[in-house]
């Protein structure tokens, strides 16, 4: 749906320039929601304004449903922009126009008859929810309801893909929720491709299908959401689920072990969650563990948990546990 | 006491006066909103580009802005009078008046119209320009709707400098309550005509900037 590919975009003139993303190539398909997730600087907020030529690459193609927006012309360019929606950090709603008004915008700017704008911004309105509201003006409204009507802009025009532009940093942990909520429905109803970039691993772990990390201009880490989630390869994926978990598990990883114990942390995802594989184990080996950390918790629909243990015992038996639960289907990932 | 006499004023002359006032101030004000409303977007466009031949444009512009802003308007008046004839037939009394007017007030007015666009948040700017809005699109339905307090609030700021602006003009005959102020107050010693021209003016400017603050309140949603 989305392929960008070299993608380069420089600032600056002459000796001064500074490169925001440097050959980046990715690939987003349709119907998914696809995660960017980086810290500030890192080029996540060009990169998703390349997505509709808000900003132009210096080098390198973005296509948008088979085509390819550098080649268009300024006419063809506003054309396609009706059907990449983008919603934003601060809603960019016209301070000027009424709820009705703001959703209403692109349509008229696409001289969409009368009728059809009422028909069409009514079933929005209640789509987001914000039916009691369509005459006040944005400074009337909370930031969630804001972000509501910003949503509802961005699929008047019946879009084939949404962009978020960290579309929940403004917003309280509640308000975030239910955004998050409503993008997921709008995904599963629409069948839409949402692209969202974010700072915070939670906005991901909520809804994403697939996430990229991005950093200082180049994708680092990518892939389906639990499996980057919870095998991180990167030190900065690392670091991104580190602050998630807190720093029990980097607590917990410094707890004592010798030749007569070993520190691991077992992975759980699925069903297998709530199974009680560790102690069936330990008993049929005879293999004593102490439980230092333990999170459990969901990727979108998936439930996993994670235990750091310390298994205790002859280094065969342990060797043995380790075997038998990685035949169970967990992941066992052994410190030394 | 001071010696001043009210009944000795010819009601029917200030009458005159204060309507030759309200039509320079009018038909001056509508010809510098006319002009000075395009060129202020005008300016506000072309700075914001990073083209060089749109740069130039926008420096040239900028200099003749700047020109008209700094020459006194008395000075303005006499330099003009060839244009003046040339565009209304006269250079002298009420028609002969507007044309410097305008051409005082248009890059003042101009200037306030830049600031307050300037103000509109470029996020929406970039929202609309992300749903596929044209330059066109997005001066009549974002900009000019968004800056529509900050233009309002500059509208009333002209026209209260026009008013003292035609007020100068009596000094070239222009007419008005200006003139009837130097003719007899000043150069004839009637202090009674100066006091009541002044004071029409004082009432004028004052009825001006509440009409003007109050529209500036009723479409504000901030």
């Amino acid at each position: 749906m989305i392929e960008l590919k070299q993608v380069t975009k420089r600032y600056g003139k002459g000796t001064k320039t500074t490169e925001a993303l440097s050959g980046l190539n990715l690939s987003i398909k349709k119907g998914e929601i696809f995660g960017v997730i980086g810290h500030s600087g890192a080029g996540k907020s060009t990169l998703i304004r390349c997505m509709n030529l808000l900003e132009r690459p210096t080098s390198g193609e973005v296509w948008v449903d088979g085509v390819d927006l550098t080649k268009l012309g300024k006419q063809q360019l506003q054309t396609k922009r009706r059907e990449i929606g983008m919603i934003f950090q601060h809603f960019n709603l016209l301070s000027s126009a009424t709820v009705y008004d703001n959703i209403a915008f692109p349509l008229r700017l696409a001289h969409v008859d009368k009728a059809k704008i009422a028909n069409k911004v009514n079933e929005l309105l209640q789509l987001v929810g914000l039916e009691d509201h369509r005459d006040k003006y944005p400074a009337q409204l909370s930031g969630g309801q804001k972000q509501r009507v910003g949503i509802a802009r961005a699929l008047a025009s019946d879009p084939q893909v949404l962009l978020c532009d960290e579309a929940t940093s403004a917003l309280d942990p509640q308000t975030t929720d239910s955004i998050l909520k409503l993008l997921l429905d709008i995904n599963q109803k629409f069948n839409l491709t949402i692209v969202l970039i974010t700072h915070e691993m939670h906005v991901i772990q909520s809804i994403c299908d697939r996430v990229a990390v991005i950093h200082q201009g180049g994708i680092v880490e990518e892939g389906a959401v639990a499996e980057v989630f919870l095998k991180p390869q990167h030190p900065v994926t690392r670091e991104f689920i580190l602050g998630e978990a807190g720093e029990s598990a980097q607590l917990a990883l410094q707890a004592p072990h010798d030749g007569s114990s070993k520190l691991c942390k077992l992975t759980f995802l699925g069903e297998k969650t709530y199974d009680s594989i560790l102690s069936r184990t330990a008993r049929e080996t005879g293999v004593d563990f102490a439980i230092l950390q333990g999170t459990i918790s969901k990727i979108k629909d998936i439930p996993y948990g994670q235990l750091i243990v310390r298994l205790e015992g002859e280094s065969g038996p342990i060797e043995e546990t380790i075997r038998k639960v990685r035949d169970e289907g967990l992941d066992v990932e052994v410190y030394d | 006491m001071f010696g001043i006499d009210f009944s000795l004023l010819d009601w029917n002359e200030i009458g005159v006066a204060s309507a030759d006032t309200l039509k320079m101030l009018v038909s001056s004000a509508v010809f510098t909103f006319i002009l000075g409303l395009p060129l202020g977007v005008l300016l506000y466009q072309t700075s914001r580009s990073n083209t060089g031949w749109v740069r130039i444009v926008y420096n040239v512009l900028s200099v003749i802005v700047n020109i008209l802003r700094s020459v006194p308007f008395i000075i303005l008046i006499v330099a003009l009078i060839p244009f003046t004839t040339w565009i209304v037939g006269v250079s002298y009394g009420v028609l002969g008046t507007i044309p410097p007017l305008v051409i005082a007030a248009a890059p003042f007015f101009a200037r306030l119209v830049e600031t307050s666009l300037r103000e509109v948040d470029r996020g929406v700017l970039e929202a609309a320009q992300s749903m596929g809005a044209s330059t066109w699109q997005i001066i009549m339905k974002v900009l000019l709707p968004e800056a529509r307090p900050g233009l309002l609030a500059g509208i009333t700021i002209t026209v209260v400098t026009l008013v003292s602006y035609t007020a100068m003009s009596g000094m070239v005959g222009g007419g008005g309550l200006g003139d009837l102020a130097i003719r007899y107050g000043y150069y004839r010693y009637q202090k009674e005509v100066m006091i009541i021209s002044v004071l029409f003016m004082i009432v004028l400017v004052q009825v001006l900037q509440m009409a003007g603050d109050r529209l500036v309140k009723h479409f504000t949603r901030k």
